[in-house]
Parts: structure tokens; C-alpha cells; sequence
């Protein structure tokens, strides 16, 4: 009879290694031309999700029957150096109160867009690429989500990344979602970029990248956060807050949101409206002992997701299809659920629990309530339709408040523009960042060409064909 | 068996001069390609051997074997912790392009150019004494000129910037050889960390490289770049010598140009362009971590140096995959390529992620420690490194989306990668990718090898030596602290 501990030692591999064999059995005949049938990645998909799902409940249970509250997994040692006891990373999981309710609900939700998938999207061209990225997607949520490390996270919250903007570009033969794809990309990068720093800011204040010594147990705050000054706290917090403002969408970065409606309908449920919008509060939840240190940072997270809740709800109500209202809906309570984070920060210990574990509860309802909605977006004017025919009328129109004359025109306004935050960003940021690399890149050619004895030639102009010589 | 490994190296130094001079002679174009690959496969062997034979006994030194040694009054050839893993990495990146070679006509004087260039390289990368260095280097540098020349392109741009290398190594050589004392004077080192730079391709002298990969063959283009024989000759000839002000330079140019070249890279509208851009960024990263001169930061150097190679050139040879077959790649328009080489599109985005260090690929653990090194030297820098990455990152995903995505071209015939093709970026990918699932050997030897340049340094310069101390003793005592709470 297996010890308890290796019996949660198998099922954690199980709940991991599933999503990574589920990527390994669809990439590799797909990397040697020669793909499994619709039905063959259908069928993997559904056997990996059930899998992991059960090794998941399996661990739930037994945690809910022993009392246990925290079941580590550790892998291996990735790297350490010798004589450097320092710098190690290390690959470990670990099932806690905050990574199993999110793995499970990573499982469910996934297996369930599988199923959808495989007839939505039954005969598509794209239909092995959908799988392929969705398995990334499940293997980057379900590490981000049971790590038990900084740097297994990170491994986790790129995966999630990269399928996604992947996702948005699905439909590559046109170019809104191709252009739409790579914005999501930029703001991820920008996330990422802010994610590292916080890292290893991090590793360097505690020698380690784990979670329990740098913050402590999930809810709990370990003794070590108390060594953070409210300084130190600021600047990191700050760092993440740009990490979780990029991938859940929060101002100003909410302009990929409704970008990323583009992709196929399941990818839209799943990615942007359940898990992945919701990736950068579960970071914040992870991380919120060191909110509690800092009373700036919880007033500033606070802000932020009141701010967010605000903008996303006037936009919400003013845009003309259905997916973009859901994304914007969806993005609404995405900042009620951060103003909720930032507020558990500032209230005595045990009712901070409580306001966690409440935003916790909040973001498993409104991911499967968001996934429903958005698998039936396409189906929204049908259902209309059928209403009308049964009660024989048009239905009433929605009435509420309503903002008086010139101030209802500039909330309009503001909300069909999405807060011009895409605006802001393209002329501030992107357009003399661009315009400065192209005067140099002009620059370069002015001068080369000089040497040459040539006429100067301008970026895009027409360059001769290569020939062979060139060409070999 | 110790004594074999120098016989090793210089065999695997002689199979592709030998190479060269016998396919010289040789008339039939297909026959010496047959040929060439031959020889750069007897050549990967030899290498591999040389370097397996070291890391089977690694503390023994066989410099007292080099035959050389009494002419130049010590070791010319030798293989320690540096160049150990870089003679077999560049024997392979020969082997591999030769592999993903079209067959084409009029070939025969590029295959003996490229192993003439290699067995210079081999000989280059094995070289310790420093004029012999010098002298290799100079000569290595010579061969795009003759290509340029045979293409007849312009070689201006080329001419001016390695005359003017060429120039400040020999004469700062010279200064720093005539020196007495264990101090050379500041301009001999001056000039030699000036020629490393811009042999690197350091703003604003890297106009060589955007002008070599727009007029060269993007092969020789790539297997001239990607060995960073520039980092090579900071190693050997500027990183012991150097005071901590000169490093301090170097830190501040290479971080600019790691920037700068990123930022270029992102609004390129031709491929060669963005490649040689991206390749710049990165080769940066090498130098930066060589000049913080902490044992960590190094690590991270020697490992981004090795995956920045293998990632690159795999991505450039999928590039030159793509171009073999339609010719100037654009990256003004959608270019709809996905359809017609899927298994390219996959492998340019598996090759290009890798350059950038993602997760789960060679180049991460290497970032990940550059970054940290870097951090405890200069937070800034750090963040610099960190932004630069993410750059990339952009750049690989904007190239990625203007060649493989948009409207399927109607016209252009089905024209899959040949085995051969996808056998050499197959190796590539699986080297990433493995590297990154298991990279502790790796990660250890190049740890020695830092420990041991800094070692080194420390002779010359106890006082910096000292100081590293004290910040490795700090941090420890700060991990061991927070381990008992």
C-alpha cells in the first residue's frame, strides 16, 4: 500500500506531465508532416484533460479528508551552481488552496472548449494549429498555476503568452488579426519584461525563488515577507502590478482585450473571457502578502481596478457586437476582482483572508458564467430571435441611469474609443519610438552609401533580386 | 589520454585546410559539395573527440605537448574551459550549413572557401598565444572580403571598418607586448578593446555587419558572425588586462548597442536586416557579461554566447531556406508563406524564441543569470538587459507574422523543405530545446570556466578581486539568513 505522500507525489506528476504529453503527442507527428486525425487530437485532448482533472480532484480530496493544506511536489533541481548556494532554480510544484480550485478549473474549462472545438472547428484548415496551441495553452496554465517557484511560473505565464497571441492570429490570411495578434504580443512582452525584474528583484531579497519563503503559505504571509520593507514591497509590487495590468488587461493596457476577440470563438471563451484574463490576478493573489506590506500599493491596486471596472463598463455598453461586449464585460469584473485584491491588502489579517478567498470564489464564477456567454456569442441573435417568437413581441429595451446631454455624448465618446488608451499608447510611445529608429536606420544607409559612392537609397526601396551566388 | 587531445584539435584544424586545398583541385561542382561534406563531418569528429578527451580530464594541461611552444616561448594551441565546448559548436554549425546547402551549380569555390574559413576558425578559436591570435584574426577576416569581391559587390564599407580593426589590434598588440611589468600601458589596451568592439559590430562601427549580410551570401555571412570570434579576443587578449574602467566602457557601448539594435531590428522591412540587427543584440549581451567581470554574470555570458550561436544560425538557415526559394524575403507586406512551408514557419518560431531566451530553451538559464549578475553589478543594467530581450522577443514575432501570415500567394509552386534542410534545423531545434530541459552540465562547465577567468583577472587586479569577494560573501550570508528564518 503506497504511502500518502507517494500517492500525492504520482498524482502531482500526473496533473503535470499530463498537459506536457498532450503537447509531445500532438507537435511531434505534426513536426515530421504527419498530424493525427480530428478525431485522434480530439481524443488526446480529452484523455489528457481527464486525466489531469482527476489527478486534481484526486489531490482535493485527499487534502479535504487528512487536513493537509499544502502538498509540495518537488521535480529536480534545474540548476545549481557549485560554491554558489545563492543562485539555484528549481523545479517544483505545489497544491495549495489557491493552485487546486485553478487547476481544476484550468481542466474543466479547457476540456470543455476541447469538446466545442472539435465540431466548431471540424474541418478548418487551421484546426491541428488550434489544438497544438491549446495544449500549450492548458501546459503554460497549469505550471503558472501549481508552481511552486518564481522561475517555474514564469516558464508557465510565457507559454500562456505565446498560444495566446498565436490564438488572436489564428485567422492568419487576413491582416486585422494578424496586426491584432501582435499587439497582444507587445503588451505581453512589456508584461513579461516587468515579470523578470520583479523576479529576480525578489530571488536577490530572499536567495530563493520560492513562494512560501518569500511571501509565505497562500493565504498566510510567512516571516520573511515581514523582513520586505514597505519601500522595497512598492517597487516590486509596482513591477508585478505591470506584469498582472498587461495580461489581465487593466488600464491602460485594456486595448488588446477586445483585439484578441478576433481568434476563433473557443479561444475567445477560454483564453481571454476564463483563464488567461484572469492569469494576472491569480499572480496578484499569489504575491498579496506583499501587498499587505505596502498600504501605497494597495490604494494603487485599488485604483487601478476601480478605474478599469469604470472604463470597461461605459465601453461595454456602447460597442455593436456581441464578442467585443462580452470582452468588455468580462474585463469590467477582472477590475472589481483587482479592486478586491488591493482591499484584502489593507484589512486586519483574518479579513483579508476572507476578501482573498471572496476574489477567489468571484474569479471561478465569472470565468465559467464568461465561457458560457461567449460559446453561445455566436448564437446570441438566434436565441433573440426565439425569445421574440415566444412572447410575440420585440423585447424591452434596457432603461437605467442615464447621464444628462453633453456629459452622456463625452461618456459616448470615451467609450467608443475605448478611453483613447490605444490612441495614447500609438502617438506616445509607439509612433517616436519608430520614427527614431527609422532616422537612424536612414542614417545608416545615407552613410554606407556615402562610402560606397552610391546615391542614397531610401528603407523601402525597391532592392535588386538576389542571385545565385547571393542565394547560396 | 590526455596526450591525444592535442592531435585531436590539430587534426581537426588540418582535415579542412586539406579539405579546401583537394576540392581546389576538383572540377565536378556536385562531387565537391559530396566532398565538403565529407570533410566537415571528419572534422566535427575530430573536434568532438578534442573536446571529450579535455572534459574527461579537465585539470590536466597538455600545453607541454604543443610543439609550438618553444618557437613562441609558450602555448600557441591548447584547449581549456572556454574554447572547449566552441571548437565542436563551430565544427557543427560548418557541418550543418553545409547540410542545408542548395545544389546548385558554380558552387565549387564557395565550399573551398568555407573550409579554408573553418579550418582558420579552429585554428583561431584553439589559439592562446597572442599574435598568433592576432595574426589569425586578421587573416579570418580577410575571407568575406574576397567573397564581396567575387560577387562583385562593394567592399567599402567592409574594407574601412576591419582596416580600421585590423589597425588597432596589431598596433595595440604591439604596445601591450613591448610593455614591461604585469600593467600594460592604457592605449595598448585601448586599442585592443577598440578592435574587439568593433569586430563585435559595437555602435556606431556596425555598419560592416548590415552591409556584409545585405551583399554576402547569408551562409558565409552567418558562419563569419555567428562564432563571435569578437568575444573570443576579449577573452583572450582584453578581459585579463583590462583595468575596471575600461570594463565599465565596455558595459556602457555594449547595452547601448544591445538597445539600439533591438529597436532596429523591430522596423526593418527586409529579413537579412532584421537578422543582422538581431543577431547584434544579442552577440551585445556576450560582451556585457564579460565586461561586469563577476564569475555569475559570465556564466551567463558563456551560456548565452553558445545559444545565441545554435539559436541563431538556426534561424538564419531557416531564413536561407525560405529565401532559396522566393528570393528577397520583405518584411513591409504579409507575405502568406504558411501555407507553402509550414514546417519552416514552425521552425523559424521555435529557433527565433530560442535566440530570445524563452522559458524552456537553451538560452533561458543564461539570460536568467546574465540578468542576475548583472543586476548585483548595476541594477540599471539589469533592467537595460531585460528590455532588450523583450524587444527581441517583439522583433521575432513581427518577422514571424510579415513572412508566414496574410494572403496564400496563388502562384508560387509547393516547394517543401528538403530532408536534408530539415534534418540540419531539426538538430538545431533539438539542441535548444534540449539544452534547455537539462542544462546543468553546461551551465557547470561554464561556471569553471568564469571561475577561472576571474581567477585569472584577480592576479593582475587583486583589488577587484577582493571586492567580489566581499559581494559573494555578502550575498551568501544574506541566503543563509534568510534559509534559517
Amino acid at each position: 500500500m503506497p504511502s500518502l505522500e507517494h500517492l500525492f507525489e504520482w498524482l502531482g506528476y500526473g496533473a503535470v506531465l499530463a498537459p506536457a504529453l498532450l503537447v509531445a503527442v500532438i507537435g511531434l507527428p505534426l513536426a515530421i508532416g504527419y498530424p493525427l486525425s480530428e478525431k485522434g487530437m480530439a481524443r488526446a485532448t480529452q484523455i489528457a484533460v481527464f486525466t489531469g482533472l482527476s489527478c486534481c480532484i484526486a489531490i482535493l480530496v485527499l487534502m479535504l479528508s487528512t487536513g493537509i493544506r499544502d502538498v509540495p511536489i518537488e521535480m529536480r533541481d534545474w540548476v545549481t551552481l557549485p560554491k554558489q548556494a545563492h543562485f539555484q532554480l528549481h523545479f517544483s510544484f505545489d497544491f495549495d488552496r489557491l493552485s487546486v480550485p485553478f487547476a481544476i478549473l484550468s481542466y474543466v474549462l479547457v476540456g470543455t472548449i476541447g469538446a466545442f472545438a472539435s465540431r466548431y472547428l471540424h474541418r478548418e484548415p487551421g484546426y491541428n494549429r488550434f489544438f497544438l496551441l491549446n495544449a500549450i495553452f492548458l501546459l503554460g496554465m497549469i505550471i503558472a498555476t501549481i508552481s511552486r517557484t518564481i522561475e517555474t511560473l514564469f516558464l508557465g505565464w510565457e507559454l500562456v503568452g505565446l498560444s495566446s497571441a498565436l490564438l488572436v492570429a489564428y485567422f492568419h490570411e487576413r491582416k486585422a488579426p494578424v496586426i491584432n495578434g501582435q499587439r497582444v504580443w507587445s503588451i505581453y512582452r512589456v508584461a513579461d519584461a516587468a515579470f523578470l525584474i520583479a523576479a529576480v528583484a525578489l530571488h536577490h531579497m530572499h536567495g530563493e525563488g520560492q513562494f512560501a519563503a518569500m511571501v509565505g503559505q497562500w493565504p498566510e504571509v510567512s516571516a520573511s515577507a515581514d523582513l520586505v520593507t514597505p519601500e522595497q514591497a512598492l517597487i516590486v509590487g509596482l513591477l508585478l502590478l505591470i506584469a498582472v495590468a498587461g495580461k489581465s488587461a487593466l488600464i491602460p493596457f485594456s486595448g488588446w482585450l477586445p483585439r484578441a476577440m478576433e481568434g476563433p470563438t473557443p479561444s475567445s471563451a477560454i483564453f481571454y473571457g476564463a483563464l488567461s484574463v484572469h492569469l494576472g490576478t491569480f499572480l496578484l493573489l499569489r504575491f498579496s502578502p506583499l501587498l499587505s506590506r505596502s498600504p501605497t500599493l494597495c490604494c494603487i491596486v485599488i485604483a487601478l481596478g476601480i478605474a478599469t471596472a469604470f472604463l470597461a463598463s461605459l465601453s461595454a455598453r456602447v460597442q455593436s457586437d456581441v464578442k467585443t461586449a462580452l470582452a468588455f464585460a468580462s474585463l469590467m469584473q477582472v477590475g472589481i476582482i483587482t479592486a478586491e485584491i488591493g482591499v484584502a491588502g489593507l484589512l486586519p489579517r483574518r479579513w483579508g483572508y476572507a476578501m482573498e478567498y471572496f476574489a477567489l470564489v468571484h474569479i471561478i464564477g465569472h470565468a465559467c458564467l464568461r465561457t458560457l456567454q461567449l460559446l453561445r456569442a455566436p448564437n446570441l441573435l438566434h436565441d433573440y430571435h426565439a425569445l421574440e417568437n415566444a412572447i410575440g413581441a420585440h423585447l424591452p429595451s434596457r432603461s437605467g441611469l442615464r447621464a444628462p446631454g453633453r456629459f452622456q455624448v463625452f461618456l459616448y465618446r470615451l467609450g467608443i474609443e475605448r478611453g483613447y488608451l490605444d490612441a495614447i499608447i500609438d502617438e506616445y510611445v509607439v509612433r517616436p519610438f519608430v520614427a527614431v529608429c527609422r532616422w537612424f536606420d536612414g542614417l545608416e544607409r545615407r552613410w554606407t552609401d556615402s562610402i560606397e559612392g552610391k546615391r542614397p537609397s531610401a528603407a523601402g526601396e525597391h532592392l535588386p533580386p538576389l542571385t545565385t551566388e547571393e542565394l547560396s | 589520454m590526455s596526450e591525444l587531445i592535442l592531435p585531436a584539435l590539430a587534426v581537426s584544424i588540418l582535415v579542412p585546410l586539406a579539405g579546401a586545398a583537394w576540392l581546389r583541385i576538383m572540377h565536378d561542382p556536385n562531387r565537391a559539395r559530396q566532398q565538403s561534406l565529407i570533410v566537415c563531418c571528419m572534422t566535427m569528429f575530430c573536434a568532438m573527440t578534442a573536446a571529450l578527451l579535455y572534459w574527461s580530464q579537465p585539470e590536466i594541461a597538455p600545453a607541454a605537448i604543443d610543439p609550438f611552444a618553444r618557437i613562441f616561448g609558450g602555448p600557441v594551441f591548447a584547449i581549456d574551459g572556454i574554447n572547449a565546448p566552441l571548437i565542436p559548436l563551430v565544427a557543427l554549425l560548418f557541418l550543418l550549413t553545409s547540410l542545408a546547402s542548395l545544389h546548385t551549380r558554380g558552387q565549387q569555390f564557395s565550399f573551398t572557401r568555407m573550409l579554408l574559413s573553418e579550418g582558420v576558425l579552429l585554428a583561431l578559436l584553439s589559439c592562446k598565444h597572442p599574435w598568433v591570435l592576432v595574426v589569425l584574426l586578421v587573416g579570418q577576416a580577410t575571407f568575406p572580403w574576397f567573397e564581396l569581391r567575387a560577387l562583385r559587390k562593394s567592399t567599402s564599407v567592409y574594407m574601412l571598418h576591419m582596416s580600421l580593426f585590423a589597425g588597432c589590434l596589431i598596433i595595440g598588440q604591439a604596445i601591450c607586448s613591448t610593455s614591461r611589468g604585469d600593467h600594460p600601458p592604457a592605449l595598448g589596451i585601448v586599442l585592443l578593446a577598440a578592435a574587439v568592439l568593433i569586430r563585435s559590430g559595437v555602435v556606431p562601427l556596425h555598419c560592416w555587419m548590415s552591409d556584409l549580410f545585405e551583399n554576402a551570401s547569408l551562409r558565409n555571412a552567418l558562419l563569419f558572425v555567428t562564432p563571435m570570434v569578437g568575444a573570443y579576443a576579449a577573452v583572450r587578449l582584453v578581459f585579463p588586462l583590462s583595468p575596471e574602467w575600461l570594463l565599465r566602457v565596455i558595459i556602457v557601448l555594449t547595452t547601448v548597442t544591445a538597445l539600439y539594435a533591438a529597436g532596429m531590428a523591430l522596423v526593418q522591412r527586409e529579413s537579412r536586416r532584421f537578422f543582422c540587427y538581431l543577431f547584434l543584440s544579442h552577440s551585445s549581451l556576450v560582451l556585457i557579461g564579460l565586461g561586469t567581470a563577476s564569475p555569475l554574470a559570465i556564466t551567463g555570458a558563456l551560456c548565452v554566447w553558445i545559444s545565441v550561436a545554435l539559436a541563431l544560425t538556426g534561424f538564419g538557415l531557416t531564413i536561407r531556406a525560405v529565401e532559396a526559394r522566393i528570393g528577397r524575403l520583405s518584411l513591409a507586406d504579409f507575405s502568406g508563406l504558411y501555407e507553402q512551408f509550414p514546417n519552416l514557419a514552425v521552425q523559424f518560431l521555435i529557433t527565433g524564441l530560442a535566440s530570445i531566451g524563452f522559458p524552456g530553451t537553451i538560452g533561458f538559464v543564461g539570460a536568467e543569470l546574465l540578468v542576475d549578475g548583472a543586476i548585483q553589478r548595476l541594477p540599471l543594467l539589469g533592467v537595460a538587459i531585460v528590455i532588450g530581450s523583450a524587444l527581441n522577443g517583439l522583433a521575432v514575432l513581427h518577422a514571424y507574422f510579415h513572412l508566414f501570415t496574410g494572403i496564400r500567394r496563388p502562384t508560387l509552386p509547393d516547394l517543401k523543405s528538403r530532408p536534408l534542410e530539415r534534418i540540419a534545423v531539426v538538430t538545431f531545434i533539438v539542441l535548444v530545446v534540449g539544452g534547455g530541459l537539462y542544462p546543468q552540465p553546461g551551465i557547470t562547465s561554464r561556471y569553471m570556466a568564469a571561475e577561472k577567468l576571474v581567477e585569472e583577472r584577480g592576479v593582475r587586479f587583486p583589488a577587484a578581486k577582493k571586492e567580489h569577494v566581499q559581494l559573494w560573501s555578502q550575498l551568501r550570508e544574506n541566503h543563509d539568513t534568510t534559509v534559517e528564518e
